[in-house]
This record gives C-alpha cells, sequence and structure tokens, in this order.
C-alpha cells in the first residue's frame, strides 16, 4: 500500500473517509462499553430508539444541536485560522454568566432585557477567548492548553457566584441562583425544551459566517492566515488582528449559546454540568466534520446531537457515568484527525 | 523548624506525581512528539494499578504488579497517540487532547465498580519520591553524555538528518511515547496506591496538564523539573494549607493550579523559553521521496 499526495481532494472521498471514521469509531466505542459490560448492541439501540423515532427523541436531539450549532460555526472559524480553541466551554459559561448577571441585577425594561442578556454573553465569552488569543500573540503561550485550563477557571468562577454572592433567596441547599423573570425567559416549542429564537439565530449566524469567509476581506485575510502565516505578513496582513477577531467571534458564539441555555431551557444560572453537557468539546467534533465550512455546520451539528441526547440517555436509563460523552468525544476525535491522512493521500495498492 | 520540614515532605509528595509525569514528557518532547494525552494516561494508570492492588477483595493483589500493570496501561494508552501522531501524521496537539478525553472516559467507566473502596494493603510514597530523582539524575546523564540520548535529540531536532545517518526516527519516536506513557502510569499509580489509596473518578485533578506545563517552564531538562516539581508541590501544600483558615473562597484554591499553568507558561513565554524547545517539536515526520 502507498500513499500518494492528493492537496485537492474530491468531496466524495472526504465524506466517505469521515464516515469511514465515525464508524472505526462507534466500534471502539461499542469495545469500551463491552469492558464496561454492557452489550454495544443494546447501548446502540438504546441511543437511536430514545432519539429518532418518536418527537420527543427528537426534540431532544433538536436541543443539543442549539449550543452545538452556534459553537460549531465559531469554531469553524478559528481553526481555518489555525487557532485551536478548545475552550468553546469555558467561553459558553462565562456568557451564561454575563447573561444571568444582567437578567439577575440590571433593571432594564422588559423589551431590552433579553438583548442585553445575549449582547453581554458576546462579550464575556469573546473576552475569555480574547485572553488566550491575546497570550498566545504576546508570549506565545499555546492556545490549547490556555484555552483548556481557562475552561476550569470558568467553571469554578460559576460555582463561586452561585454557591457564594449570587446564591438564590429561596434554595436551600442547592446551588442554584434566583429564577429569571418570565420576560427574561426564551420561548420554547410547546411541550419541548427547544428555545426556538436561539435555534434560528444559530442558522442565520452559520450562514452569515459562511458569507464571511468566502466573500468579505476579513475572511479572505483570515483564510491566508490560517494556511500561510508568512505569506499573510508578506502580503501586509496583521496576523495579530486578525487572530484578535477571530477570537472575538468564536468565543462570542459560544458564549451566545451559553445565554441561550440559561434563558432558554433552565431560567437560571446552575452548576456548570447542568448548563453544559461537555457542548465545548463536542463542537470541536462538529466543527472538524465540517472541515471549517460554517454552513456546513447545520449538517454536523445535528449529527453530535444525536450523539449528545443518546449518550444523556445512557446515563439516565442504564445508570452509566456521565464519562460516557467523554468515551465518545474523545474516540470520535482521535478516528476523525487519524484519518486525515486518508484525505489529503491518494491510496495506491500494489508496489508502484 | 519542624513546620518548614512537614511543607517541605509534603511537597516532595504533591512533587512526586508532577516530577514522573514531566520527565515521561520531557522524554518524548525531546524526540519531537508533543502528548497532551498525560492527564488520560495518568487517569488509566490509576485505574489499573488500584484494579491490581485491590485483586479480589480489599487488597490481596500484589503492589509490585499493581505498579507493573499501572506502568502497562499507561503504556498502552500512549501507544493509541504514537500510532496517531506518528504512524497516521496526526495533528499531535489534538490527538493528545483526545486521548485524555479517552483516557479520563474510559477510566471513570470501568473504575466505576471499585469507587469508594478504600486499599488496605497501601503502598509507600517514600519509593517513588527517591526513584524519581534517581530518574531525573539518570535522565539527564543519559540525554546529555550519552549515545542514546544523542539519538534521541537528534531525532527532535532535525529527523531527517537523523534518517539520513542511519536513525529508524519512527522507531525512536514509537519508544519514547510509550517511555512517557509508562512514567505517567506510574504517576497515576503513586496516587492511587500510595498518595490516596483508593480511586475515585477526577483523582489526577490536573496533576498530568500541570506536568505538561511543566516540561515548557523547565525548559526540557529533566534535572530543572525537579525544582520546578518541589516549586508545584510546594504550592500544592499551601493550597490545601490555607483552604480552612482564610476567608478566600475554597473556589479560588480549586481553580488554582489551572490559572497558575496559564501564569506558568505566561512567565516561560517572558523569558522566551520556547527557544529551547526541541526544533521538530509537534511536527510529523515523512521521509521524502526518493
Amino acid at each position: 500500500m502507498r500513499l500518494v499526495p492528493d492537496p485537492n481532494p474530491p468531496r466524495l472521498r472526504v465524506l466517505w473517509v469521515s464516515l469511514g471514521a465515525i464508524a472505526v469509531a462507534l466500534l471502539i466505542a461499542g469495545a469500551v462499553f463491552a469492558a464496561y459490560g454492557l452489550s454495544p448492541l443494546e447501548a446502540y439501540r438504546t441511543m437511536l430508539q430514545g432519539t429518532l423515532t418518536d418527537w420527543k427523541g427528537l426534540s431532544e436531539v433538536l436541543r443539543r444541536t442549539i449550543p452545538l450549532l452556534l459553537v460549531g460555526a465559531g469554531l469553524t472559524l478559528a481553526f481555518r485560522a489555525q487557532f485551536f480553541n478548545i475552550g468553546a466551554e469555558g467561553q459558553l459559561l462565562m456568557g451564561a454568566i454575563a447573561g444571568g448577571g444582567v437578567a439577575l441585577f440590571l433593571p432594564l425594561p422588559p423589551l431590552l432585557s433579553l438583548p442585553a442578556m445575549f449582547l453581554a454573553g458576546v462579550l464575556l465569552g469573546g473576552a475569555w477567548a480574547l485572553l488566550a488569543a491575546w497570550l498566545r500573540s504576546r508570549l506565545g503561550v499555546n492556545e490549547i492548553l490556555s484555552t483548556l485550563m481557562l475552561n476550569y477557571v470558568a467553571q469554578y468562577v460559576l460555582i463561586y457566584l452561585i454557591n457564594g454572592p449570587w446564591k438564590g433567596q429561596n434554595v436551600r441547599g442547592f446551588l442554584y441562583s434566583d429564577e429569571f423573570a418570565p420576560y427574561e425567559q426564551l420561548p420554547t416549542l410547546p411541550g419541548t425544551l427547544v428555545h426556538w429564537p436561539t435555534l434560528l439565530l444559530g442558522v442565520v449566524l452559520a450562514l452569515a459566517l459562511q458569507v464571511l469567509l468566502t466573500r468579505t476581506t476579513l475572511g479572505y485575510e483570515l483564510r491566508v492566515v490560517g494556511e500561510n502565516p508568512g505569506a499573510a505578513r508578506y502580503a501586509g496582513i496583521s496576523v495579530p488582528r486578525v487572530v484578535l477577531v477571530m477570537a472575538i467571534i468564536t468565543g462570542g458564539l459560544a458564549g451566545l449559546a451559553g445565554v441561550g441555555e440559561v434563558a432558554g431551557i433552565h431560567h437560571r444560572l446552575l452548576e456548570p454540568a447542568q448548563i453544559s453537557l461537555g457542548y465545548g468539546f463536542t463542537a470541536v467534533i462538529v466543527a472538524w466534520l465540517a472541515r471549517g465550512n460554517p454552513a456546513l455546520v447545520l449538517v454536523t451539528a445535528p449529527l453530535m446531537g444525536i450523539i449528545l441526547a443518546g449518550g444523556d440517555l445512557l446515563k439516565i436509563s442504564l445508570n452509566m457515568p456521565f464519562r460516557v460523552i467523554d468515551v465518545f468525544s474523545g474516540v470520535m476525535l482521535l478516528c476523525l484527525i487519524a484519518s486525515e491522512i486518508f484525505v489529503r493521500n491518494r491510496v495506491r495498492w500494489g508496489r508502484r | 523548624m519542624e513546620e518548614i520540614w512537614n511543607a517541605l515532605g509534603r511537597a516532595l509528595s504533591f512533587g512526586t506525581p508532577l516530577l514522573l509525569a514531566s520527565l515521561g514528557a520531557v522524554i518524548n518532547e525531546r524526540a519531537g512528539v508533543v502528548n497532551l494525552g498525560v492527564e488520560g494516561m495518568m487517569a488509566v494508570g490509576a485505574l489499573a494499578g488500584f484494579a491490581v492492588a485491590y485483586g479480589s477483595g480489599a487488597g490481596d493483589g500484589n503492589l509490585y504488579f499493581a505498579v507493573a500493570a499501572a506502568a502497562g496501561a499507561g503504556v498502552l494508552a500512549s501507544l493509541l497517540h504514537a500510532f496517531a501522531a506518528i504512524t497516521l501524521r496526526a495533528n499531535q496537539f489534538v490527538s493528545g487532547l483526545a486521548l485524555t478525553m479517552i483516557g479520563l472516559g474510559v477510566a471513570g467507566l470501568l473504575g466505576k465498580r471499585f469507587e469508594g473502596f478504600p486499599l488496605f494493603n497501601q503502598a509507600p510514597e517514600w519509593p517513588f519520591t527517591v526513584g524519581v530523582v534517581l530518574l531525573a539524575l539518570g535522565l539527564a546523564f543519559v540525554l546529555a553524555y550519552t549515545r542514546l540520548g544523542l539519538v534521541l535529540r537528534s531525532v527532535g531536532e532535525n529527523p531527517a538528518a537523523a534518517d539520513a545517518l542511519g536513525i529508524d526516527v519512527v522507531r525512536v519516536r514509537y519508544l519514547a511515547v510509550a517511555f512517557g506513557g509508562a512514567l505517567a502510569g506510574l504517576a497515576g499509580a503513586f496516587l492511587s496506591l500510595a498518595y490516596r489509596p483508593s480511586w475515585t473518578d477526577g483523582m489526577t485533578v490536573g496533576l498530568g496538564w500541570i506536568a505538561v506545563a511543566l516540561v515548557i517552564f523547565v525548559g526540557w531538562s529533566p534535572l530543572r523539573a525537579i525544582g520546578g516539581a518541589v516549586f508545584f508541590g510546594l504550592l500544592y501544600y499551601l493550597q490545601f494549607r490555607l483552604q480552612g483558615q482564610s476567608g478566600i473562597p475554597t473556589e479560588f484554591f480549586a481553580a488554582m493550579p489551572y490559572l497558575l499553568v496559564i501564569v506558568v507558561l505566561a512567565l516561560a513565554g517572558l523569558r522566551r523559553v520556547q527557544g529551547a524547545a526541541p526544533e521538530a517539536l509537534g511536527q510529523p515526520y515523512q521521509r521524502g521521496e526518493r
């Protein structure tokens, strides 16, 4: 077997390799389930039956899709600029904190409340990513490590707030804030947790980012910076500026998703693990599968939504530890990046 | 005086797993391979060690086997990364991150049945601590003065030249990654057999990430890693010491290791330590077509 480099892989091969990687990942995750003492077939049957066969299951998938869509679309931009933002989880939580803070403490006319919450979420989420981008531009701090560490920091900031100054009046031992006022809550599709305004926003923003990336100067600069930083500098593009703008967009979208979760589903601030089911990490896979195309996230986000909703079912109905999601995400991520070599090369059988 | 000795002792005990894991990472990074999976390999090692030591009941397993199992589990986990990053030339950073998720996930899943059981055949801490300091000295010597060290460094600095001299780059890198995995597994064993003889999900508490950052902070030097590990060990000790006594919220102390990693990396950036990084660090090696 020989590998022949192919700089412009046909789309069909990209599709087949991606599907193959997902299949291998499901096999490996199945082996882990078997080692845990659960038949992989039963695990996957539970996941699929619970998510795709009725409206209730589908609405759960849709609910998980919303944050994946927003965060994933933002991450495609980051990855295009070769900025490996692994910290969307923390940016999402900071967004939730900012939105929650506005809802709880800023007296605003009801009509302005929700827009102000979203704006605050975008700003703080963006700032959280900006910090990592700045550290990289200025001090050469690896952004994978810094964004990852900022995830943990964001978690503890949130826990501190709901355990201390922002703890609700009537929540007894629970780590909750007070509930948001009715006009600070997003409407949902009847009988579900699908907060449709955020979903709509996600679809529009994913398409808008596609236009930004392919039709504007900023998008062009961003692609050049990602593909060839040396050439970018030579062409007079300010690399730090592009990276900083990109960080604000990618962090801002994660922050927006965080506001959507608390304003649409929980209506209060609560523990990090309850606000986010690892959306930030799963969105990395969403963005990778979309191969840096924001619009393609419209397809890959629901796909990972099925995995998240299904994983949640395994947790609830089969009483498995929450780590089951980590197994899925990790194995899938590994298989996807390992399969990259079969995208960029053609396989030739036999010797020369 | 006694207080100081006590503090130093605790610092060494916190520093032991840090030093173990970062020495392993120093070696695989000197060969040009970054492995961000340390935290995951540590978790897998901690679980494997505990499972073997636990045996059929409350601790009738052989501790030597347990330590060996932890190292073996670390090696197995690291080979996943080696295969993806070396053979398939995947992005090393993302592959290591995936390994951490897999390691934490698999250990959390398979370790559920052990959760909450104490281990009665506890291992002593000092053999780990003494062993790891000797290992650091040994590795420093090997890297600086032996042919093996030269081979390892050349693979990390200029793999093409090493290849031209007849060194099997892929094999050296695989062995270096496996060595890193073994040491990360041992660091896990220290936690689950000696430091806190039990298994709990998440018992690695971010030590793996600090070990990764430490490698950069000490400029890829095994000798300086000793000092770095004691320094961080001291900080950990202070964190636990001050936790109950001050008016500072506990969440701040819990977040401190992670903040410290960022601070340490920023300091390393200020001191321009990155210049000491192996030249080919993070880059997959592909032999040119002849």
